[in-house]
């Protein structure tokens, strides 16, 4: 087979073009479905609840993921300001991650027990409150929406196809869990309950 | 460690054997595709192809440097996948990873930096306080680890205390603010509506604008005198002047953590309130907290 044969047969060179940028992919991402350290759940890590799940979406919503990341990277700076470093077994039942790619304010992925819900309360509404140094958009909103849970129990059915182990009593129980609770309550269940799994501060 | 534990031997080999056939194959490629072959143009001539009438193809090697560029990425990807983990299971001649590097970060920080927190965690935090060197410490740390709540001039917020003015709701010695740092610290004052009703909130109210030496609506400040006698004594003392062990504040001091104005008293008395200090034992640990309650100590000893 010579060079011309290639470039004068479009339909062979495509087939080998994408013959050649697949083995990146089939080198780098497919045997990470088949790893143990990216497909089983750290000890302790629990699916989120109703309420975080819809926290999460909220987060999602609003767009949070653009400033904020939720990966610690395992540098000493890191690991003393946030804590230890995030692995991939705290990420299984993220569907999808929310590791984002940009700081523009602090990384969240532990950030939970770290602040008093008080605290969330106050900076959700307005952060210069409680620091006024922050450049973060207050989101007052949250506080007057309220969740009715038509959705949760579905959400919840989606994420356990995907292999979230939802019980059934967890989705039978999901819009109760949520009905008539704020966004801002959510949406703080959710922060509050960011990176628990893993206490030890390194 | 060996982070890549397989579920089965087979993707161990799926990603050896693809990475080097895909090294194998570049090189291969290279190869062929510059081999000379029968009835070619010689180097230098031209191909004999030719577009819009003159435009013609010379038959010219690749770049010399092109070439060996393309053989030296081949070289480098093989000595990279001998020295690094790469091939599937097989860690690499160096025994590199991720976590030991970051270990020797710690370790080489620990050396360093763990005589100096250990020395100071020796000494006294009252000394410390008065130690400009361990300030500067404490300092950074505090604008790192507490100014998020209590600002970075330490003067707090509504809800979050100021802890430069030498008031105290759990008490400001030493040790005490220590434990504070370490084991954080939960308010519970509760509501008191359903108790109270709407009437006594404000009458209860009243009376503690006047505690704290304001000027009150009489009638409702001595129907509210009678109430706090019963209801909030128990923590605040008779007196008004709160209990440390509690945290209960002072009322007749006229610092108000949530705000002074009747309205918002009003606020806490019907709502209560729950102020959380969260625990940093885990976090910071026993030094840096020594450090930190020298810091915020000497906050409110140096006026």
């Amino acid at each position: 087979m010579s060079h011309e044969v290639v470039e004068k047969n479009v339909g062979l060179l495509a087939l080998l073009v994408i013959l050649v940028i697949s083995v990146g992919g089939l080198v780098e991402i497919v045997p990470l479905f088949f790893l143990k350290s990216t497909t089983e759940p750290v000890e302790g890590l629990m699916p989120r609840t109703a309420l975080e799940l819809e926290g999460r979406d909220i987060y999602i919503r609003e767009g949070c993921y653009v400033c904020h990341s939720q990966m610690i990277r395992p540098f000493r700076a890191e690991t003393e300001r946030y804590g230890h470093y995030s692995v991939a077994g705290e990420f299984v039942y993220d569907h999808p991650f929310q590791w984002g790619s940009k700081r523009t304010g602090p990384d969240l992925a532990r950030v939970g027990g770290r602040y008093s819900d008080d605290w969330h309360r106050v900076h959700l509404m307005n952060p210069r409150d409680v620091v006024p140094e922050s450049n973060m958009p207050g989101f007052p909103w949250l506080a007057e929406n309220t969740l009715d849970g038509a959705l949760t129990a579905k959400k919840m059915e989606t994420m356990r196809i995907l292999g979230v182990p939802y019980t059934d009593a967890d989705i039978a129980g999901a819009q109760a869990a949520v009905a008539g609770k704020t966004e801002l309550e959510a949406l703080i269940a959710y922060l509050q309950n960011m990176g628990t799994a893993i206490k030890t501060g390194r | 460690m060996n982070d890549f534990v397989f579920s089965s031997e087979f993707w161990n080999w799926w990603v050896i054997l693809l990475t080097v056939g895909n090294i194998l194959a570049c090189w291969w490629l290279i190869s062929w595709a510059t081999k000379r072959r029968a009835g070619e143009a010689a180097t230098g001539d031209v191909t004999g192809h030719s577009w819009d009438e003159t435009l013609q193809e010379y038959n010219n090697p690749l770049p010399r440097w092109w070439l060996w560029m393309f053989h030296l990425t081949l070289v480098f990807g093989l000595v990279y996948l001998a020295l690094y983990p790469g091939l599937g299971k097989f860690s690499g001649y160096l025994g590199w990873t991720e976590e030991s590097q970051y270990d020797a970060e710690m370790q080489q920080a620990a050396e360093k930096f763990d005589p100096i927190f250990a020395a100071y965690a020796q000494k006294d935090i009252a000394a410390l306080a008065a130690d400009d060197q361990a300030l500067k410490v404490g300092q950074r740390l505090f604008l790192n680890y507490c100014s998020t709540c209590h600002g970075s001039d330490a003067h707090g917020s509504p809800g979050f205390p100021n802890l430069s003015d030498n008031d105290w709701l759990y008490g400001g010695e030493p040790e005490t603010i220590k434990t504070t740092i370490l084991d954080g610290r939960q308010g519970a004052m509760p509501a008191w509506k359903d108790a109270l009703g709407d009437a006594g909130v404000e009458e209860v109210s009243a009376y503690v604008v006047q505690l704290s030496g304001r000027e009150a609506d009489a009638a409702k400040a001595t129907a509210g005198k009678a109430r706090f006698e019963t209801m909030c004594v128990a923590c605040h003392g008779m007196d008004g002047k709160g209990n440390k062990a509690l945290g209960a504040p002072d009322l007749t001091d006229n610092i108000w953590l949530y705000g002074g104005s009747p309205g918002v008293i009003q606020q806490t008395v019907a709502q209560g309130r729950n102020g959380k200090m969260p625990a940093h034992r885990e976090f910071l640990g026993e030094h840096k907290a020594h450090l930190l309650a020298a810091y915020v100590y000497s906050l409110s000893t140096q006026k």
